[in-house]
């Protein structure tokens, strides 16, 4: 058993998973049953200020996409910000966190944008001995319309001024947590490191709509015939959420702050990926929502036993790891050369890579009398669609050796070469 | 007293009425929404999918599960029916793991094929219980065809037939169309009246006039002659009428298990149906296995299928066979028929051993006896009387591809015509195939 102690911003947690800011986060009851679970840590739901809560449709709160026999590969809600009283929950977060200790407890917040607000509420939650705050600059639906949430954190300037207000006003370290709804996110990121974040989390829910009744004529969810855009989150947005953490842990502006990752973590894969790309730990919902708070206990053996695999002794040692290896496409080697090559001992013989290349690539697979499929190394642009296709991942793509010839361009595999010394390319810098 | 599975001889009534229930229940129970779903989510897709292949009818399999996956199983069944108008059926007692499952290339993944059969079940239950019928005649052509043979075969081309526009006339030669979907097949492949509701949802098409307890060249109905001078065309889909004999002592005292079968389905009440104590089969195809395991679920105390071969080359299906075990029936192979004796307390089927030479079967001196109360021979059927000038091949009726027989105007098709393997499915397909090169030749002349 690999030691997944993990520490993010000087906050101790037994293992990098914690719950997200969410439903399943929004009370005593279930925060106890996540910790029994097993969960290193918890983002409580987010607290508004004082005063009469927010108010939650009662017709449906979420859509969904399903993947194939129904799996969940993406859930959208209109679900607001906690809806119990600020008092309720700050006794409930006091109650939990002095009987968890070795948990870190971070809570959610999202007040007005006023100087007032945020110096009131700061001060509440610091008594209750939560381990830090993280700033609700993201949700894209519902408390945007009213200047919150996403409101915010589509303005880099707003970013930077709670955030100072923040850090001014309270002891406790501070994770700004990002909206994807934006066009460039090193913009908002490296706004909060001006303001002084100690750390930024990443990505919140992306506006959506999910589906639309067809009987109705209205978006799902549908609430008594209308229906609202959504946040949407769970396996469906990870590859956009690990875009994000890469962006944000490779660009020299915002390069080193510590990132909490959010986005569709479901096993321990996904974790590991996410700490891989910059990440110190890893924040999840849609599996807890799906499959209960039972999956964590999946992502800790399974984390474990990659980095006793690896040799890895703490998770330190993944976050980052493959951050140098994500380049811009002009460093691309152009001059690396691979060709599909199907095994016909395990191809089973349904033609997708035959019926994916020929309609909608490069014609490059054969097939003969027999159902034999093979591929034609001559048209081969090893674009990976039939790999992609494969339902039962028989095919692999052969790296071509330097020299030898490649017969789609007849021309000899050449040692590194990129697109900025191309010479197609019109900038190109001529080789010295 | 009363009857049980043990009181001697042959007798009705040998199970309560619960038994019978349970006993004749549908064998592959049809699926749910949700299992369907489930199901249809397994479908890879494929390219020239090998399904579509094995399909004697050509359905494109994977177009109608991606119909049911996606929640439109009224669509299914049309691309289904306008392949197969039996689709309904033939999901039944298709031996799919010999055609469209066996090639399943989930088959060749994990051993455990997209399960087709129960699809297209549920696609065209889904459609046929509602009643609609999804297809239009065409405009009248004013040409009349006689389909003789209600069966699979004649079915599919009379309503292939009349969705072109032309005037079908439907002679059967018994009271009920359907053919062996009616009276042949095991009554818990088809339970509930199935075959009949079929029949009356195809001959929503219209354009279908029947003509019952007709058959062919018997005195009083009619000869091909006559049906040619009324008629533009005639399509032949009578079937196999006649049964093999044992040609044996004492065959007299066996019963054609076809006969067993069809009385068996008629039966409004099982419990009046007598069954011997002790039921020996003799055969080896669906037939022989459809008699012996409805012998056993009748109440029969043992069932036994002889065969004179290895089982591995039994005509019946490996499913079928495991059917047949599971269900308490008892195989015993290289064993051929010498005689049936009446004995005191019933029957005796004397059988002598066999082996395989390389010269062929070799009966050997070797002999033992079985006791049987009832005796049920399937040993193959046989053409019924022809009518003169039709050419035949090896005991059918010879047809070139298009069910062209050698008579002008004279089409056959199904287990009266060469080809096929006597299924219901090969028969629809030579019954619509007809029925496309009939139409052809109406409208090009």
């Amino acid at each position: 058993m690999a030691d997944l102690r993990s520490e993010f911003i000087g906050i101790k947690s037994p293992n990098p998973f914690w719950l997200a800011s969410a439903p399943p986060t929004d009370k005593e009851y279930n925060v106890r049953r996540a910790f029994e679970a097993g969960w290193g840590g918890v983002v409580w739901k987010t607290l508004g200020s004082e005063g009469p809560p927010v108010v939650n449709v009662s017709g449906p709160r979420y859509g969904v996409i399903h993947g194939a026999d129904r799996r969940v590969l993406g859930i959208n809600n209109i679900e607001l910000i906690t809806d119990r009283p600020l008092e309720v929950n700050l006794q409930e977060i006091k109650s939990v966190k002095r009987d968890y200790k070795d948990r870190a407890l971070i809570v959610s917040l999202m007040v007005p944008c006023d100087e007032e607000s945020w110096k009131a509420i700061l001060k509440r939650v610091e008594e209750t001995e939560a381990d830090g705050v993280e700033l609700n600059f993201g949700c894209p639906h519902g408390m945007a319309e009213r200047g919150m949430g996403s409101a915010v954190g589509q303005v880099p300037e707003y970013i930077e001024m709670v955030t100072r207000w923040v850090k001014q006003y309270s002891r406790m370290p501070c994770i700004v947590k990002l909206t994807p709804n934006i066009t460039d996110i090193r913009k908002p990121a490296a706004a909060a490191k001006r303001g002084g974040a100690d750390a930024v989390s990443l990505i919140n829910t992306i506006n959506s709509i999910t589906s639309v009744n067809l009987d109705e004529f209205c978006p799902e969810p549908m609430i008594d015939g209308k229906g609202t855009h959504g946040g949407y989150c769970g396996p469906a947005v990870k590859p956009i959420a690990l875009n994000m953490v890469a962006e944000i842990a490779r660009s020299a502006e915002t390069a080193g702050i510590p990132i909490s990752g959010i986005g569709g973590v479901t096993t321990w894969r996904d974790a590991a990926e996410f700490m891989a790309l910059g990440a110190g730990n890893v924040q999840v919902c849609t599996a807890a929502m799906t499959y209960g708070f039972k999956v964590v206990q999946e992502m800790i053996s399974g984390l474990s036993d990659y980095m006793d695999q690896k040799g890895f002794a703490s998770t330190a040692e993944i976050v980052g790891r493959a951050v140098p290896k994500v380049t811009d496409w002009q460093y691309l080697n152009l001059n690396y050369v691979t060709k599909a090559e199907i095994n016909q001992d395990d191809c089973i013989k349904c033609g997708r890579c035959y019926a994916a290349c020929e309609d909608t690539s490069h014609q490059a697979i054969a097939v003969d009398e027999e159902r034999v499929y093979s591929v034609k190394d001559e048209e081969c642009v090893a674009c990976n669609l039939c790999v992609d296709v494969c339902p039962v991942d028989c095919i692999t793509m052969r790296k071509l050796p330097l020299g030898e010839v490649d017969p789609r361009t007849g021309r000899e595999v050449a040692p590194y070469a990129n697109w900025t010394t191309h010479p197609n390319n019109p900038s190109a810098q001529a080789a010295e | 007293m009363t009857t049980s599975q043990l009181t001697p001889g042959i007798a009705p009534g040998r199970l309560s009425p619960e038994q019978y229930c349970e006993n004749f229940a549908d064998v592959a129970p049809p699926l749910g929404a949700h299992e369907a779903r489930v199901a249809a989510d397994r479908c890879y897709f494929c390219h020239d999918a090998p399904c579509v292949t094995a399909c004697p009818t050509s359905i494109d399999i994977p177009l109608f599960i991606r119909q049911i996956a996606t929640g439109t199983p009224d669509a299914a069944a049309k691309t289904i029916l306008s392949q197969n108008i039996l689709g309904g059926m033939c999901a039944r007692v298709c031996p799919t793991e010999n055609l469209c499952e066996g090639s399943c290339v989930r088959e060749t993944a994990e051993g455990k094929p997209v399960e087709i059969g129960l699809l297209q079940r549920f696609a065209t239950d889904t459609l046929m219980e509602k009643g609609a019928h999804p297809f239009a005649r065409a405009a009248e052509t004013g040409k009349r065809v006689a389909v003789v043979g209600a069966g699979p075969a004649g079915l599919s081309a009379a309503h292939r037939l009349a969705m072109k526009g032309h005037s079908v006339t439907l002679y059967d030669a018994r009271a009920k169309q359907g053919g062996l979907n009616e009276y042949g097949i095991a009554s818990y492949k088809a339970p509930g009246r199935f075959a009949q509701a079929e029949v009356e949802w195809l001959m929503q098409i219209g354009g279908i006039s029947v003509v019952q307890n007709w058959a062919l060249g018997r005195a009083g109905d009619g000869a091909l002659e006559d049906l040619l001078a009324e008629y533009d065309a005639v399509f032949l889909g009578m079937g196999l009428a006649g049964v093999n004999a044992l040609r044996l002592p004492g065959e007299e005292l066996a019963t054609p298990a076809t006969e067993f079968i069809a009385e068996l389905r008629q039966s409004t009440d099982l419990a009046t149906l007598p069954i011997g104590r002790k039921v020996v089969v003799i055969g080896g195809g669906m037939t022989a296995v459809d008699a012996a395991v409805q012998s056993k679920l009748l109440g029969a105390e043992t069932s036994t299928i002889v065969y004179r071969r290895s089982q591995a080359e039994m005509p019946a299906s490996a499913h079928e066979q495991e059917h047949a075990a599971t269900s308490g029936v008892r195989i015993m192979t290289y064993a051929a028929p010498v005689a049936i004796h009446k004995v005191a307390d019933g029957l005796e089927v004397e059988f002598a051993r066999t082996e395989m030479t390389g010269a062929g079967l070799r009966k050997l001196d070797d002999t033992f006896r079985l006791k049987a109360d009832q005796v049920f021979t399937a040993i193959g059927q046989a053409l019924g009387p022809l009518p003169e000038g039709v050419t035949t091949a090896g005991g059918k009726i010879a047809v070139d591809g298009a069910g062209r027989t050698s008579v002008a105007k004279v089409w056959a098709g199904g287990d009266c015509a060469v080809g096929g393997d006597d299924l219901t499915v090969t028969a629809v397909a030579e019954g619509r195939d007809a029925a496309e090169d009939i139409h052809q030749y109406l409208m090009g002349a």
